[in-house]
């Protein structure tokens, strides 16, 4: 199981979208929401359609007919999506619709839009794609999983390319409701700083990334998925070390061939020490950055960190705002990604060049 | 990766029974689960009937072994898939499988999330924050997973109403891929005022008890529950004593592409979806013995399920109904109560009728079946999906 990227589009807190450079001017945000960069969507999308799309589906969708027409691919093969949350926006406009109105909600197309299949769906409804079509909505695997689904489906020999994204959105009562849950940082602080705090809680963030994966290789390809991975629940740290280790060794690699480790750090001091201790342990040695300093935490942010990953490969560049100073080796040819969303799902992608 | 999975155990609630054996004591008796709505707090129980499971919060609680406060949706789930984990005996037999849990919901644990929200909008820091903090699918399969102990993989799929087909599919295929040996796949979704008022709003419930594939249908009813499947691969079916009830031998997903909750007028997508699913099980047509209908009862559904199966089948229509005329669309469910009602019947050799069948309609030259019957030689059950966003796969259940 091996897939090609052809190409791979973000919409995210960063100026990622339509963007020649490479994270050369980083936003900065002074509290704990960051909020996507969006582009003008009258041209990326008809503006027919744009009325009545939430800005999670606007946003999933400008970036997935980019990510096609980047590939040059009309019509692929299959689509999938993983998302936790959904289209949260409608789905609480609907909500409370219900509530304020007694339970006569005026109409339907809050509902009609709530559902976590829309982006998917809508998607095969603008290119008019009849292929396999699913939605994962695994938490902080859901990215994963939609990989996964993908290069499963490459190897079956059903599908040639595959349209793959991750996305979720912020709404202001998701952001009031997991700041309650006390998720964030009580006081202000600029995003480049997160890991400098050493304090409880991380920043929220939110985005769309979408790929086009293919079974087979072309000049133009930014790099390759190698393997995916998913660890729920590890009891102990020997646990999680297994996993990496059986990660590895059935990729057929060794640590030694890890030019670059992208950890889903999140500033949050507890969450991080399971960083820190695999950094200590099996890690040791290894090159890496961090990423949620530009996107902020959210459970499919590893869908922004894979988009990083392809750039980096591609262009054989780590951007300045990762601090990593002059490189000692002269290719990054892997990239591992490891995450793990409040320890309930860890997560590995391997990708390489190609 | 054309390796067979096989299905060691089922597990169902429904408007119609909250376990296996009483739901089928009610598809061999035809007693429908449809009624006034009694267990949903809603203004609307007096004008939409609906399959509600016969039991209160706390009674599911007392079932489930979950707290009462939790989502009706995460007890219906855990009844359900412990009654297959549990049917299977793998879990006592050969502990050391690699397993896993994939299931499937549309809504999740939107039901405490209403009433968190009725208190966080007139006050936002109102809202008691344990009702909200399991809104997520994805939060009612983990929970539902750490109770049975299953921990090899977990995942959960939100294809409106195909939801549990995916979640099938997508067990089925980690098997094939040799990344688990047994996965307990299905889905579930209860009974919410946020369902019960969206499709409401759509102008697509019926007020009286729904007539799938009636030429006067006017709409579906609501139902809830819970259904799952135990697949394993053909190494671990050979490990069991008891034999597999049948074989999971073709699938397939495919998209309508017509419209966000509409199918196309030719049901080009439950056209894909049979027909993709009878290439895969290298099936033809004519080896269907019963289909397992999406038939909601909507005017748009059943005329277009009614003409893929017309380009598909004809001028030989195998036997058909809808469940769902006993169970109410349970929506991301429906598809796992129906794989097992599906199950059931090939390995029972029994074919439900479609309840309430008056008038077939006039467009179609077949006719649900509108009696229970047993067929011994019953060999290829297809059971149909069709969601919102085109969304439509089809399985089919074989025997062995």
């Amino acid at each position: 199981m091996k897939a090609y990227i052809r190409s791979a589009v973000a919409i995210s807190p960063q100026k990622t979208f339509n963007n020649p450079t490479f994270l050369d001017d980083p936003a900065e945000y002074r509290n704990s929401r960051l909020t996507s960069i969006e582009p003008d969507y009258s041209e990326a999308i008809d503006p027919r359609s744009i009325r009545r799309m939430s800005r999670i589906i606007k946003m999933s969708v400008a970036s997935a007919l980019a990510c096609l027409k980047d590939a040059g691919i009309a019509n692929p093969d299959a689509i999938v999506t993983g998302t936790a949350y959904g289209c949260l926006e409608d789905t609480g406009i609907f909500l409370t619709n219900i509530i304020q109105e007694n339970e006569e909600p005026v109409t339907p197309v809050a509902f009609v839009q709530s559902t976590h299949n829309t982006i998917g769906a809508q998607m095969a409804l603008l290119i008019k794609c009849s292929r396999y079509n699913n939605t994962f909505v695994s938490g902080g695997a859901s990215f994963e999983n939609a990989l996964l689904d993908a290069l499963m489906l490459l190897s079956e020999n059903n599908a040639a390319n595959i349209l793959v994204g991750g996305m979720d959105e912020i709404t202001d009562t998701s952001h009031t409701v997991l700041s309650r849950l006390g998720l964030y940082k009580r006081q202000p602080l600029s995003n480049l700083n997160l890991f400098n705090t050493n304090s409880k809680g991380t920043i929220n963030g939110e985005g769309a990334a979408f790929f086009l994966l293919k079974n087979t290789s072309s000049p133009n390809d930014l790099a390759c998925i190698d393997a995916v991975a998913t660890f729920y629940k590890p009891e102990a740290a020997t646990e999680l070390r297994q996993f990496i280790n059986s990660f590895l060794v059935s990729e057929s690699i060794n640590y030694s061939d890890i030019d670059l480790l992208i950890l889903g750090n999140n500033g949050d001091s507890k969450n991080d020490e399971i960083y820190s201790q695999l950094q200590q342990s099996v890690f040791k040695g290894t090159l890496s950055i961090n990423y949620k300093h530009l996107c902020g935490e959210y459970p499919t942010s590893t869908a922004f960190a894979a988009w990083l990953a392809a750039n980096i490969i591609k262009k054989n560049n780590i951007p300045v705002i990762f601090n990593q100073g002059k490189i000692s080796k002269n290719k990054i040819n892997k990239i591992l990604i490891y995450n793990h969303y409040q320890n309930i799902y860890h997560s590995l992608i391997l990708m390489s060049s190609c | 990766m054309n390796d067979p999975v096989f299905v060691v155990g089922v597990g169902v609630i429904s408007g119609i029974g909250n376990n296996v054996a009483e739901c089928l004591d009610a598809l061999v008796e035809g007693k429908t689960g449809i009624d006034k709505i009694k267990y949903l707090r809603t203004n609307h129980s007096d004008l939409l009937p609906a399959a509600e499971v016969k039991l209160t919060n706390d009674e599911l609680s007392a079932m489930s072994g979950l707290a009462p406060a939790t989502s009706r949706t995460a007890m219906l789930s855990m009844i359900a898939a412990q009654e297959a984990w549990a049917h299977s005996g793998l879990k006592k037999n050969i502990p050391s499988l690699r397993t896993g849990f994939v299931s499937a919901s549309t809504t999740g644990g939107i039901d405490k999330t209403e009433e968190f929200l009725t208190h966080f909008l007139i006050d936002n820091n109102k809202g008691k924050l344990r009702d909200i903090i399991n809104h997520e699918c994805d939060s009612i399969t983990t929970m539902v997973a750490d109770k049975l102990g299953i921990r090899n993989h977990i995942s959960t799929i939100s294809t409106a109403c195909s939801s549990s087909a995916n979640a099938i599919m997508y067990g089925a295929r980690l098997i094939k891929h040799n990344m688990l040996d047994a996965v307990v796949a299905g889905g579930t979704d209860a009974l919410t005022r946020f369902t019960l008022n969206g499709f409401n709003t759509l102008l697509v419930l019926d007020g009286k008890y729904c007539r799938p594939f009636d030429e006067n249908r006017s709409g579906l009813n609501l139902g809830e529950g819970a259904g799952y499947v135990v697949l394993v691969s053909e190494r671990v079916a050979s490990l069991l004593k008891r034999d597999p009830y049948c074989a999971l031998t073709g699938y397939f997903n495919a998209n309508d592409a017509y419209h966000q909750t509409s199918t196309s007028v030719n049901g080009d997508g439950p056209y894909m979806a049979m027909s993709g699913a009878l290439e895969m099980g290298g099936l033809q047509p004519s080896d269907i013995d019963y289909i397992n209908l999406h038939g909601t009862g909507t005017q748009n559904n059943d005329s277009s399920e009614g003409a893929a199966i017309q380009r598909l089948f004809h001028p030989h229509y195998p036997k058909m109904s809808s469940t769902k005329s006993f169970t109410g669309h349970t929506l991301g469910a429906s598809a796992g109560v129906e794989a097992v009602f599906s199950v059931l019947a090939v390995h029972h050799g029994m074919i439900y009728p479609n309840l309430r069948l008056q008038t077939p309609m006039s467009a179609f030259p077949f006719v649900p079946e509108t009696a229970f019957s047993r067929q011994a030689d019953l060999k290829h059950v297809l059971s149909n999906s069709v969601g919102f966003g085109g969304n439509c796969s089809s399985l089919i259940f074989s025997k062995l």
